[in-house]
């Protein structure tokens, strides 16, 4: 059986439903199929906080925000792609606006902006705290309007398509029923987020596993920068649920053990009263992380029974501030901390956020293979560099969906139908799926069991600081943990909703991300943003003023190699913040 | 205190020899800060693989983890356990939907609803990006907002007797969703969503039971929101018959 | 046409006595039912205007019927349905309507209260009538 489209987008997120809106665009004529493994309105876009950054305001030019971005990301980000994002991030943000997009606004009317971490001005559009969902629900609510686009939700891809070279589908399952099928079209563009799930703390959803890196980077498509992970500075200590970053750019301090805000020893600046940008705690989120695993090292973090924390202080903003500009932060606060950021500390600490690596794609997100496309949080184009700014990636989604959807179409209007080869692959894939089934049910160990073992190790490898000695220990045992995950007992062989053997997929494809990351880190000789080697302390543009590349070879080891960064007007430099 | 709790899961595997729809119980521990579905979680991970259930982010925001709890329609990552012992605690799938299997019910119906009430911006005229945004001072976003916070968890369809009792209703989440886009000061689609709000099925069947409001978790109060178009769609049923040579 | 897979699917059906099994529920059913006993009162209002069109004598028949004991029972327990019914329906106003002066929204005690003291005048109205 099989569904024929022109466009095939996996993901419906923020990226994936800003792309299938551009093909739409593009020419209405063509088909999409949007194929999402949760409901649209499920996609972790949906739980974004603080705000989008776009440069309108009067006093605020594209440059700086590149430069912001830039060096935010420790010069490894490509220039020539912020360039384009700068310039088309504002229009994008507009564009969302004249779509309904509940945006805080000034008292005349006007977009409001406020500051965010390691920006010099204030840019950050924001919709309360709640800018990822009106974001989110804007666009799947726009997406309704376009009779070409055909939903395939709740349906799990799990291999792509390839006739000739070129990428025209995927194989997925419907989860409802366990029918497998082919999805065809002449073009696929991959928005399926980043894969934070690999590691134990996160503040990703669990949706977060990395579903279409890993089937690009199986289908021979590299990815890139994968040892740059985002620990966020600020989340809760049991389920890592995030605490924005706009609580710090209202105005919030971080506090040790002695009530000392301890930034100012981490050449971020000294403390003022008020929020200063670019300096304290509004630094870039790689610095204030380190920050903490120093205070840790120093006793001087407050014990919590879920490890070292420390407090974010809002208790002087004030009430009406707090429900004006941070309503969501209170709520969740009060839900799952029992406490009232009014009148309380809120206990925090570092959690995996985000990934900086992830597919690598040129500036129109096209990936290496031809047909196959990639944006958001899963490509990796690099605007992000070595660390990612706060507010710069729902308009990476906007941005990088709107040219990839474009791409796509222009892509899907000249190339050949897929032939009759991918109905063998289909079959083929089909009966794989049937086997590993099937053949599970003696397994011995649980799907739980490895993939906790999977985030122990990442956490301890490839964590703030990694030395080359535990990244070395950590890639063999993943090595061996993918052998024994395609083994791993599956209690539930019906075919109707199956989640087991989703999160069976799932693994399987983390483990593959897991080595990938582990991989990269050790080939990394320096610290650069967020990968910090203990071993390397300094960062060596000499060496490393280059992305890691990563192929996956014929026994599913990871391969590593180096591309240099595109580097454009702003030469490398120091990274100053506080000054 | 004892530190394990019994959660009274119901389950339906129609693909099984005994597939009947029945109660199974599972001792999980009762930790501080755990909530419904940190429980279920355990169950899955720990007791039993073929528990199938909808969840993802955890916070009360992506809207997958709604289930009936003790009986009322519960997000079950805001539910904690301690706020339930000694238990046991009787989970169920969302009341007035068809069950899939154990815990997951079919959203077709209400997918489709989304879509039928037009929730996106309506203009006569848009204008290019260019020019930039349309103006909307705080008073006029503070209108819709509250109606706009929906997430789609669908717990107002669960307590909603009349959706119960007639899968026909339009329902509170969508029709609050049309109203969120009616008082949108950007929005000039008022009208054409009133025609559809005003069938039988659209607001009419609404008999103002509350419990959808009751229900949210997010304060969207979609009850409200169904009677302020109810005095909308009859203002805008007098203007017509009033006034018939307005335009469409 | 239902498909193979959806015919599968386990549809509850909602019981018969489904408002007993939340309190809210049962409130509402109650509330709903005063509405019998407004039409009740409506019934004897007309009632009571057709004796008094027709004569002293059948208004006087009329009070003689009003004044039965079992009648007086059920018209007790009308007013309290009624006034059920006139305090649930005050109470939901403010959620239905949304006034805005100057620019800010009205809040919802202060339209609750403009209902109630509308209501006041207008008994008060219409005892001084009876009364006078």
């Amino acid at each position: 059986m099989s569904a024929s489209h022109d466009v095939v987008i996996v993901g419906a997120g923020g990226a994936g439903l800003r792309a299938a809106i551009a093909v739409s665009e593009t020419d209405p004529r063509l088909s999409v199929a949007v194929v999402s493994k949760v409901y649209p309105m499920r996609s972790h876009t949906v739980s974004a906080e603080g705000g989008a950054a776009g440069a309108i305001s009067a006093e605020d030019s594209l440059d700086e925000h590149a430069y912001d971005t830039i060096s935010g990301g420790d010069w490894l980000c490509d220039q020539d792609a912020v360039e384009s994002f700068v310039a088309e991030a504002p229009r994008e943000l507009m564009r969302l606006e004249h779509w309904g997009c509940p945006w805080s606004r000034e008292p005349d009317g006007h977009i409001a902006v406020r500051a965010f971490g390691g920006m010099k001005k204030k840019r950050t559009w924001f919709a309360a705290d709640k800018t990822g969902f009106h974001l989110l629900h804007t666009l799947f609510q726009t997406s309704l309007k376009y009779p070409n686009i055909t939903r395939y939700d709740e349906w799990y891809a799990t291999r792509l398509l390839v006739d000739d070279g070129r990428v025209c589908g995927v194989v997925a399952i419907e989860l409802m029923s366990g029918l497998i099928e082919t999805i065809t079209g002449r073009s696929v563009v991959i928005a399926t987020g980043g894969g934070g799930r690999v590691f134990p703390f996160t503040t990703n959803a669990a949706i977060k596993t990395g579903d279409g890196m890993a089937l690009a980077y199986r289908a021979g498509a590299p990815l890139k920068d994968m040892e740059f992970v985002q620990y966020h500075p600020t989340g809760l200590p049991f389920t890592g649920i995030l605490i924005t970053e706009a609580a710090r750019a209202e105005g919030g301090w971080l506090l040790n053990k002695d009530g000392y805000r301890y930034l100012q020893d981490y050449d971020l600046g000294t403390p003022q009263p008020g929020p200063v940008l670019r300096s304290m705690e509004l630094g870039p989120r790689d610095r204030l992380s380190q920050a903490f695993e120093h205070e840790v090292e120093k006793g001087r973090t407050i014990d919590s029974p879920y490890g070292p924390v420390v407090h974010l202080d809002l208790r002087h903003l004030g009430e009406k501030i707090i429900d004006a500009k941070l309503p969501m932060v209170r709520e969740l606060c009060r839900d799952y901390e029992r406490i009232d950021p009014v009148h309380d500390l809120v206990p925090v600490r570092p959690v995996v956020h985000y990934m900086m690596g992830g597919v690598h794609t040129d500036i129109d997100g096209a990936t290496a293979l031809p047909g196959l496309f990639a944006a958001g949080e899963t490509a990796c184009v690099s605007i992000n560099g070595a660390n990612r700014l706060g507010s710069n990636s729902l308009p990476e989604c906007l941005v990088f969906g709107a040219r990839a959807g474009r791409s796509a179409a222009l892509h899907a209007a000249d190339a050949p139908r897929p032939g009759p080869a991918v109905e063998k692959q289909g079959h083929d894939e089909r009966r794989r799926l049937d086997n590993d089934l099937f053949r599970r049910d003696t397994g011995t160990d649980r799907i739980s069991t490895i993939r906790k073992r999977m985030q122990t190790i990442l956490e301890d490898a490839a964590g703030i600081y990694r030395d080359g000695d535990t990244l070395t220990k950590a890639a063999d045992e993943l090595r061996e943990l993918r052998e024994r995950a395609a083994t791993a007992a599956v209690d539930d062989t019906s075919r109707r909703f199956n989640t087991e053997r989703v999160a069976g997929l799932e693994l399987t494809g983390m483990l593959e991300l897991a080595e990938c990351i582990v991989h990269s880190a050790l080939r990394r000789e320096e610290s650069r943003g967020a990968h910090q080697r203990t071993d390397f302390p300094e960062r060596d543009d000499n060496r490393f003023l280059a992305h890691s590349l990563v192929h996956r070879e014929p026994d599913g080891s990871p391969r590593v190699s180096h591309l240099p960064v595109t580097i454009t007007r702003w030469p490398p430099g120091k990274r100053v913040y506080g000054r | 205190m004892s530190d394990q709790i019994t959660l009274r899961v119901a389950r339906y595997r129609p693909e099984e020899e005994d597939g009947e729809p029945a109660f199974a119980d599972y001792d999980v521990p009762l930790r501080q800060d755990w909530a419904v579905l940190d429980g279920l979680n355990y169950i899955k991970d720990e007791l039993d693989g073929t528990l199938a259930y909808r969840w993802s982010c955890r916070m009360g925001i992506c809207g997958s983890c709604g289930m009936m709890v003790n009986g009322e329609p519960k997000l079950t990552c805001a539910t904690f356990l301690t706020d339930l012992a000694p238990g046991p605690v009787r989970i169920e799938p969302l009341d007035n939907f068809p069950v899939i299997r154990d815990l997951v019910v079919d959203l077709t119906d209400f997918m489709h609803k989304l879509g039928q009430v037009k929730p996106w911006l309506i203009r006569d005229e848009e204008k290019p990006v260019e020019e930039r945004e349309y103006l909307q001072t705080p008073a006029e976003l503070a209108d819709f907002k509250q109606f706009s916070m929906c997430i789609n968890c669908m717990l107002c369809y669960a307590a909603c007797p009349v959706y119960g009792l007639d899968s026909n209703f339009v329902g509170p989440a969508a029709i609050a969703l049309a109203h969120r886009y009616n008082l949108d000061s950007r929005d000039e689609g008022d009208r054409e969503r009133l025609t559809i709000l005003a069938q039988p099925e659209g607001v009419w069947d609404c008999t103002f039971v509350g419990e959808c409001s009751a229900a949210c978790p997010k304060g969207v109060d979609p009850a409200g929101a169904i009677q302020q178009a109810k005095l909308a769609a009859a203002q805008e049923a007098v203007k017509s018959l009033l006034l018939p040579w307005r335009s469409k | 046409m239902i498909s193979p897979l959806e015919a599968r699917y386990h549809r509850r059906r909602v019981p018969l006595m489904w408002w007993t099994r939340r309190r809210s529920y049962t409130k509402f059913i109650l509330r709903e039912l005063s509405s019998v006993f407004v039409a009740l009162f409506v019934v004897e209002l007309l009632l009571l205007v057709r004796a008094v069109a027709h004569g002293p004598s059948a208004y006087q028949g009329y009070l003689d019927t009003m004044a039965n004991p079992a009648l007086i029972v059920l018209n007790v327990v009308a007013l309290a349905f009624v006034l059920l019914h006139a305090v649930t329906f005050a109470n939901l106003t403010p959620r239905a309507m949304v006034v805005r002066l100057r620019g800010h929204r009205v809040p919802s005690r202060v339209i609750l209260a403009g209902v109630y003291f509308g209501w006041l005048v207008v008994t008060a109205f219409l005892a001084w009538l009876v009364v006078r």
